[in-house]
């Protein structure tokens, strides 16, 4: 497949004499770079980025302020965030259709057990950490343990988590959403962790921008510099080939699921902190965000390829879509419909991206 | 031969000329009432290349399970270093130096060529315990010229690469990993002929660095090249057991392919050839 000659004359070349063994195999060219950068699996949702970039900035003036890019950009990092642990996920080839609700479950938890309990805010955030990565723990550990797809069991956990959410919301508050949290103590401390704003050269952004910016860096590093990234690769390209050469894949694949839990409680917490009040309903269907983004950024859906970086211009092309439709003051009827016409487009070119690159 | 050669060479061994490192005893695995294997008894050692042979179904991928530390045995003992073993996982067997090369070579077609060879044991170096890509890209360099063959991008997925560059790199990683014993789940099935010669001369060179090869394949021919002893299964059997100055290349072929079954389906297909003889000569003239 690879070694096949480039040219024709080159091949010519093998069918007569041997060529000398220890020289370069001549029938390999040397890659050129537009092929290296174009194996780069987020290649596809770059492009995209920049075509609805540019299509915004001039379709709608208000796209142009910088205060409408702090609101692309906080809209971008409440995707990305998730988008994140769910392309690590993905990548080590498996789903979280939890997802989701596993956010509002998070801050449930914290408000209801600080209110409830009359704790200190931290304690809450506390004991929905220790739930939300319990909750990835259990989806993982199911997971390896009964080898049922990923899809079927985080699609029962999906549904356990959105029935508790509105049934134990309904029990201990008597509604459908929690009490308002904000005079009790510890919350300005937690808010200003989770859900402040930060001034920038005059304009507002959230801290959430920031440390979704922070997440992705270190998920890259973590991917392409660490010994465990490598694992995630294997385990997702091909599990039973990295057993056989000594990886983990059970402790890989839960702790991927662990993880999508940790960042299921950040966000959650943001929130919380944002809004002081958490609806029991939320959270339906965000699953599929978090996936769209992470496959628009280049992660295929069978595993073992797609980078952090690559979702997070996907949750970025979501950001400008879901704000340059309003900005452009078109209908937000057809937001949806984008969607699903971005989701396929990326998916083909991503498919096309990685067969050529696997060919040069 | 190779054996000799291997032992005069290794000056510090006075004792044995070979040392065993591997033998199984009275061997079995059963699957439920399936019994894949029953009564197999194989000795591994330093500097030979023990070649395992039989048909499909013989066994013999029950046999490497076994030894890569797949499965459990369920019967015998699987002696290591003289030390009885069950091995629980691939990890125990890799500890204790038995590498094993499987027909889809575990690696990943979509990892570079040196995340692949480093997969599962990745070098790392600094504080932070960062991957050495580096180091490792200039092993596998260095690595991979020793067998000859030059890959000029080792980002290159392994993937794209041909059938006998993958197996050669699957190779190389296990000797390089310091394995002991290598175990070869037919290395040869899929190559051509260049390739095979290739693949074939590797497994020679391995044995002569004082590994102990197990080389399982269906190709009497490849395994008289290379082998010193030779033991067929037969539906989960030993069939046939004897070294290499006990057995003959054609007595192998013979045992290999049945024997006298061979002889029946040659009687059996004796006329049709003879009539494509004739036809050809038609054809001819």
């Amino acid at each position: 497949m690879a070694t096949t000659a480039p040219s024709p004359a080159a091949a010519g070349s093998t069918g007569g004499a041997t060529p000398p063994p220890a020289t370069r195999d001549d029938r390999v060219g040397k890659r050129p770079l537009v092929a290296t950068l174009l194996s780069r699996p987020e290649v596809g949702s770059v492009l995209g980025a920049v075509v609805i970039f540019v299509l915004f900035l001039v379709v709608a003036p208000v796209f142009r302020n910088p205060a409408s890019q702090g609101t692309v950009l906080y809209t971008s990092s409440t995707i990305g965030i998730m988008a994140v642990s769910v392309a690590l996920l993905m990548i080590g080839g498996e789903f979280d259709l939890s997802a989701g609700v596993a956010v509002t479950t998070s801050g449930l938890t914290a408000s209801m057990t600080a209110y409830q309990l009359g704790l200190n805010v931290w304690v809450g955030v506390f004991i929905a950490l220790v739930v939300s990565v319990g909750i990835g723990a259990f989806n993982g550990w199911l997971l390896m343990r009964t080898g049922l797809p990923s899809f079927i069991i985080t699609l029962g956990t999906f549904f356990m988590l959105t029935g508790l959410n509105l049934g134990v919301t309904r029990l201990v508050a008597d509604g459908v959403s929690t009490q308002n949290i904000s005079d009790m103590e510890g919350f300005a401390s937690a808010k200003a962790v989770f859900a402040s704003t930060v001034s920038v050269g005059g304009v507002n952004i959230q801290i959430t921008v920031f440390w979704w910016l922070l997440l992705v860096a270190v998920s890259t590093w973590f991917l392409l510099r660490t010994r465990a990234g490598n694992w995630v690769f294997a385990v997702g390209g091909d599990p039973k080939a990295s057993r056989a050469v000594g990886v983990p894949v059970r402790k890989t694949k839960i702790g991927l699921f662990m993880f999508v839990g940790f960042t299921a409680w950040f966000l959650g917490m943001h929130t919380l902190f944002n809004f002081n009040v958490v609806q029991s309903g939320q959270g339906i269907g965000n699953e599929f965000l978090y996936i769209i983004a992470a496959v628009v950024g280049g992660c295929l859906m069978t595993g073992g390829y797609g980078s952090t970086i690559g979702a997070a211009v996907g949750a970025f092309i979501f950001g400008m879509t879901v704000n340059g439709i309003v900005y452009a003051a078109w209908n937000p009827d057809w937001f949806r419909l984008f969607l699903g016409v971005m989701l396929l487009l990326a998916t083909i070119v991503n498919l096309v991206v990685k067969t050529q690159a696997e060919k040069r | 031969m190779a054996v000799s050669r291997a032992s005069t060479a290794t000056v510090v061994e006075p004792t044995s000329p070979v040392s065993e490192i591997v033998s199984l005893r009275e061997v079995g695995k059963s699957y439920g009432n399936v019994h894949a294997l029953r009564g197999v008894s194989l000795v591994v050692r330093q500097g030979e290349v023990t070649c395992v042979l039989g048909d499909n179904g013989a066994g013999k991928s029950t046999l490497i399970k076994i030894l890569a530390g797949l499965h459990a045995h369920s019967e015998g003992e699987v002696v290591i270093n003289g030390e009885p073993v069950t091995f629980s996982s691939p990890r125990e067997a890799l500890e204790r130096g038995i590498a094993t090369v499987y027909q889809d070579l575990a690696l990943v077609p979509l990892m570079s060529i040196w995340r692949n060879f480093f997969m599962g044991a990745e070098l790392r170096k600094g504080p932070f315990r960062m991957l050495d890509v580096a180091t490792m890209k200039g092993i596998v360099a260095d690595e991979l010229l020793k067998m000859g063959i030059d890959v000029p991008d080792l980002d290159r997925p392994v993937g794209g690469l041909s059938g006998g560059q993958r197996q050669c790199i699957a190779i190389a990683r296990a000797v390089y990993f310091g394995a002991k014993v290598l175990i070869l789940d037919e290395p040869t099935a899929a190559l051509g002929v260049k390739q095979s010669g290739v693949v074939l001369k590797y497994v020679a060179r391995a044995r002569d660095a004082g590994l102990g090869v197990v080389f399982i394949t269906h190709n009497p021919h490849h395994a008289y090249l290379v082998g010193n002893h030779f033991v067929i299964l037969n539906r989960g059997r030993v069939s046939l057991d004897g070294s290499r100055a006990e057995i003959s290349l054609e007595r192998l072929t013979n045992e290999m392919a049945g024997g006298a079954e061979l002889e029946a389906l040659g009687h059996e297909l004796g006329a049709s050839v003879k009539q494509m003889e004739e036809g050809a000569q038609l054809h001819a003239s």
